[in-house]
């Protein structure tokens, strides 16, 4: 791509105004994790200050002693990772099926998921809560995953992407005399990398921050996530032990800032891809 | 399981011409490009609705099911209490719908929403396309670097993000307003004022999702091609003139994509109330999707129902409408 115009070499005033953005947008989380090493009356004193004068872990500590942290982490990656599971599995079958094979109610299909795409949360959430309840599936595993197993947005995905890959390799192992599910399992999915990789971390990510479903569903502390027990925690008679709460949130970040930093490429080609078709 | 069903289904097809070399490369096994259905091989159509089905079964009941289910439940009285017992419920008619249009609640929640989105979006907007721009065209090191920061907010817990601003917005001990002092201004009790609390949330939001609108339109203004940007530099256009007359019309499909994302966001919002204020201070701060979720907790269920069908109507008119608004300027 030319870019002579555009990609000079880099303004002063812009990395300046960029940098302050910066500020603005990581400086909080910096401020937490600074003050989740400070004992609680230094978090509290006013004026505040920067650096912890004593740095400590006892809030962290305390997320052992006082609250069964442990467990609650488990919880969200497995239910994370069922989900995530789950979307790839289903939401790549059916955007193969949409993108390349000709079936009666193709169209159908694909409008409901469009549609479905519209519909606000709060809609189906009563109904979905009854349903569960009724199943008998309220503080269970299965409840807080069975509704999340497949998303409308991933088959959209999933299809866009498919889509763009060339016929004649489909083409050329129909030739070959491949099943179509042969031809799904291995010409397809290993050129869907990409797509899978971006369809994975963002169900990952909003399966480890969903926070309404698993607070209404989880009632007991050993099926809490991690936002559902902070959550509970922070809004709770407890809401002053700020050291903890700080800590507990960092702890909520970390693994999604690993995650995201590592596979950040993926996750900016399928936003891009997503919102240009 | 799909293809042990397909090659099965095979011998035993339809009688079309052709059916048996359905492998042949003249065939139109793939949609799309050659026209007509003729070529549609069974094979295809069982293996199009066997890899359909898992998703569709899925889909029927925890989604489909669920959003007809609240369109039957929105007629009918049904509470919480009739869970036990389901033949005590009645239909009402639209009663629930005559009901919502007096509610002094909900008509302050609907206020409170559409102040939300009518200065959440264009702000997430601005500031997500300013750093898109800065980003593409004002420098050439720590691209990567930016971006990972800007989006850090998007990918993080609403909880921990509200635990840090909630701390941050302290009246007396919070960053913000330690600093207002050094300026000399006597800052508010930001989340306990009611002139102040759904402002605040606007701006949070707003901070929380521009990293998101800065990837789409950082995608949409590098798909434009740099030749035209030199043709306007040549015929002297400045860099106000540029953005003005090149970018920002070619990009009007990624604004529009961003709009309506965001504005769909925006109409639902509930968690930010909900982990910062509770809707309060007076209502202050009280969402349609919060006062849904109220009428839930309280078993009005029926009439949550009715209510979020209301917002479904919402969120499909303002998708309309931005999508004809953004189509007869061009």
């Amino acid at each position: 791509m030319p870019t002579t115009v555009r990609r000079r070499r880099g303004q002063p005033w812009v990395y300046g105004v960029l940098a302050g953005g910066l500020v603005v947008l990581v400086g909080p989380f910096v401020w937490m994790l600074l003050g989740s090493v400070k004992p609680d009356a230094e978090i509290r004193r006013t004026p505040p200050t920067w650096l912890p004068e004593a740095p400590t872990l006892d809030n962290y500590r305390h997320l052992f002693t006082e609250l069964d942290f442990p467990a609650f982490f488990l919880n969200s990656v497995l239910v994370a990772g069922a989900v995530t599971v789950g979307n790839l599995v289903f939401c790549s079958m059916l955007g193969y099926a949409l993108a390349k094979l000709e079936f009666p109610g193709r169209r159908v299909v694909f409008a409901l998921v469009l549609g479905m795409l519209m519909v606000p949360g709060m809609v189906t959430f009563v109904p979905l809560f009854m349903l569960v309840s009724r199943l008998g599936l309220v503080d269970s595993y299965a409840g807080l995953i069975l509704p999340w197993l497949a998303s409308p947005f991933g088959v959209f995905l999933m299809r866009q992407f498919i889509t763009g890959l060339p016929d004649d390799l489909i083409q050329a192992a129909r030739v070959d005399g491949a099943g179509e599910l042969r031809i799904f399992a291995r010409v397809v999915l290993p050129l869907c990398g990409p797509a899978l990789a971006t369809l994975g971390i963002l169900t990952f990510l909003s399966s480890w921050n969903n926070f309404l479903w698993p607070l209404v569903v989880a009632q007991s502390e050993d099926r809490y996530t991690l936002p559902v027990a902070l959550a509970l925690y922070a809004i709770g008679e407890n809401n002053t032990r700020y050291g903890l709460l700080m800590a507990g949130s960092v702890a909520v970040i970390v693994p999604v800032l690993l995650v995201f930093v590592a596979l950040q490429r993926h996750f900016v080609r399928g936003i891009a891809t997503t919102g240009l078709k | 399981m799909a293809s042990a069903l397909a090659r099965q289904a095979a011998p035993t097809g339809g009688a079309r011409p052709g059916r048996r070399d359905a492998g042949w490369p003249g065939r139109r096994g793939v949609t799309g490009r050659r026209p007509g259905r003729r070529g549609v091989t069974r094979r295809q159509r069982v293996a199009g609705w066997g890899l359909a089905l898992p998703f569709l079964l899925i889909f029927a009941v925890f989604m489909a099911g669920p959003v007809l289910a609240s369109a039957a439940m929105s007629f009918t009285d049904l509470r919480s209490a009739d869970l036990r017992d389901p033949l005590a419920v009645d239909p009402v008619g639209v009663d629930n719908y005559v009901r919502l249009l007096g509610d002094e609640t909900l008509r302050r929640a609907a206020a409170n929403t559409a102040w939300f989105v009518l200065l959440g979006v264009p702000l997430t907007m601005v500031l997500g396309l300013a750093a898109a721009v800065a980003l593409d065209a004002g420098i050439s090191r720590f691209r990567t670097f930016f971006r990972v920061g800007y989006y850090l907010p998007v990918v993080t817990s609403i909880v921990a993000v509200a635990v840090v601003w909630r701390f941050l917005l302290e009246p007396d001990s919070g960053l913000v307003n330690t600093a207002l002092a050094r300026l000399g201004v006597d800052g508010p009790a930001w989340l306990s004022d009611t002139r102040t609390a759904l402002p605040s949330l606007v701006v949070m939001a707003a901070w929380r999702n521009m990293g998101f609108l800065m990837v789409v339109f950082l995608a949409g203004l590098q798909a434009i091609p740099g030749e035209l940007h030199e043709a306007a530099a040549i015929d002297g256009c400045g860099a106000w003139a540029r953005f003005r007359h090149v970018t920002l019309p070619l990009l009007r499909p990624t604004l529009l994509f961003g709009g309506v994302v965001t504005g769909i966001g925006y109409l639902q919002f509930f968690e930010e109330p909900f982990v910062m204020t509770g809707g309060g201070p007076l209502d202050s701060t009280l969402s349609v999707a919060f006062y849904i979720y109220q009428q839930f907790g309280f078993g009005n269920y029926s009439y949550a129902a009715a209510i979020a069908y209301v917002l479904f109507v919402a969120v499909v008119g303002l998708t309309a409408a931005q999508f004809r608004l953004m189509r007869s300027k061009t």
